[in-house]
């Protein structure tokens, strides 16, 4: 087990990877080898990048790989896409955006499905950040799967997360909504050539000089940058590295305004709340399943002989005693 | 409970830019419940395994049309081999020419498969070969 965890120390990818793979299919075991890692987390900048579907997520990881290489940082990448609700088979198509640096060691990307998990993420991204830390990855960019509003769980997992938009996907009235405007440490305009892009930004300035000073964490005022059209290779790039150069900017007014201490006890809690979840209620269910009890428990509430609540309440009562 | 899902990578080696044939696969393992990793066209061999590793998949599926098989799909095998991951299996598929199977074979292929073959048939090669690694 300590041989395992040596090997990832030591940067090995097959081990890493593999790791990964069992806490994605829930092996036993890997928990254990988890147990081990979990001292040794701690070093990595996580950033993570949301926003919704098309709005050229990869395709900025691609160019924020290449700058953080070109500063001499390693760096390691996981990209969520979704689960099929139907058959629990995914496409995983990200990697194709991100082929610059497909065969450089100080790079390791990985795709993982959500596996029904909500919120952006998927159950095995906590655990695969972790992991990517332990092999020495200095930065680590978690691509959220591109869907709607309320993917917000990546704030619990990134120091720095950004928001990623492009123009023309709505009135003013999505720039006051809840959500995961609220999220953004770094605003990116994207495919900024397109219409509309002055618009958005105008709307972005308002949305933030209404919010509460309450709202900037250490008066970090979240700033709006602009990526220019991919095509233009020489333009995109500039405007990549310029927001490298803001995402370190991030992480050092988080360490010299002694926020990162908050960071940590708000993803302890996440982290903990999901292993309790797993701990607990898991063991339930597969025991209510190799019984077969929960079948039935399912076509009592279709023949509505009970209901979820009075259900729910006996099973508490008999496992948790 | 565990739970092992089959990943594939879908790849396809080498000049040729025809990927219909790769993302109808995809999009057929998919659909059979699998988890499938598309990397796109132009891929070296070289890419490929480092892709197949990082992402720990438990085969890759080479797609070839432009008649390069014979050099490509033995140069994945290799470059997998180098890296100590011949635990992951590769199979292909194309435009292949009966008497060019033997000698893929022998490179360590797996498995071919040639137009005409059904999706269906595919897919139940996948469930019952692709094992269960440690």
């Amino acid at each position: 087990m300590v041989d395992k965890v040596k090997k990832i120390q030591s940067g090995d990818v097959r081990s890493a990877s593999r790791l990964i793979r069992h806490i994605e299919d829930n092996v036993a075991e890997a928990r254990t080898t988890m147990k081990d890692i979990f001292p040794l987390t701690g070093h990595a900048h996580v950033v993570g990048l949301t926003g919704p579907p098309g709005a050229g997520k990869s395709t900025l990881v691609d160019g924020l790989i290449d700058s953080f290489r070109k500063m001499g940082r390693t760096v390691g990448v996981i990209a969520v896409d979704p689960t099929s609700p139907f058959t629990g088979g995914a496409i995983l198509g990200d990697r194709i955006r991100m082929q610059r640096h497909a065969e450089d060691p100080g790079v390791f990307v990985r795709s993982v499905a959500t596996r029904g998990a909500l919120g952006g993420l998927s159950r095995a991204v906590g655990d695969a950040i972790h992991i990517m830390d332990v092999m020495g990855k200095d930065v680590i960019l978690v691509e959220t799967v591109g869907t709607g509003q309320q993917e917000v769980d990546i704030m619990h997992y990134a120091h720095t997360v950004l928001v990623v938009l492009i123009p023309g996907m709505g009135d003013d009235i999505q720039a006051i909504k809840a959500g995961i405007l609220e999220i953004a440490s770094i605003f990116v305009i994207n495919k900024a050539e397109r219409e509309g892009s002055s618009k958005l930004r105008r709307e972005l300035v308002t949305m933030l000089n209404m919010a509460p000073e309450s709202a900037f964490p250490g008066g970090w005022r979240p700033p709006i940058l602009k990526c220019d059209n991919a095509f233009e290779p020489e333009g995109f790039s500039q405007s990549v590295s310029d927001l490298a150069l803001s995402i370190n900017e991030h992480y050092e007014h988080l360490v010299s305004k002694s926020l990162i201490g908050n960071w940590s006890s708000r993803k302890a809690a996440t982290e903990f709340n999901e292993a309790i979840r797993c701990a607990v209620l898991d063991p339930v269910l597969n025991d209510l399943m190799a019984r077969g009890e929960l079948d039935a428990m399912i076509v009592k509430l279709v023949k509505k002989e009970t209901d979820p609540y009075t259900l729910a309440e006996e099973i508490a009562s008999r496992y948790l005693k | 409970m565990s739970e092992h899902i089959i990943r594939v990578m879908v790849a396809k080696p080498g000049l040729d830019g025809h990927d219909r044939g790769a993302r109808v696969l995809a999009r057929c393992f998919r659909d059979a419940g699998f988890e499938v990793i598309y990397t796109g066209c132009h891929q070296t061999p070289e890419q490929i395994a480092a892709a197949a590793i990082q992402e720990d998949v438990d085969v890759v599926g080479l797609s070839c049309l432009s008649g390069a098989h014979r050099y490509l799909f033995p140069a994945v095998v290799e470059q997998l081999r180098q890296r100590g991951a011949d635990d992951i299996d590769v199979v292909g598929g194309g435009i292949i020419p009966d008497q060019d199977f033997q000698f893929l074979y022998d490179a360590g292929l797996k498995a071919l498969f040639t137009p005409g073959e059904k999706l269906d048939d595919i897919v139940d090669w996948f469930r019952k070969n692709v094992k269960k690694r440690d």
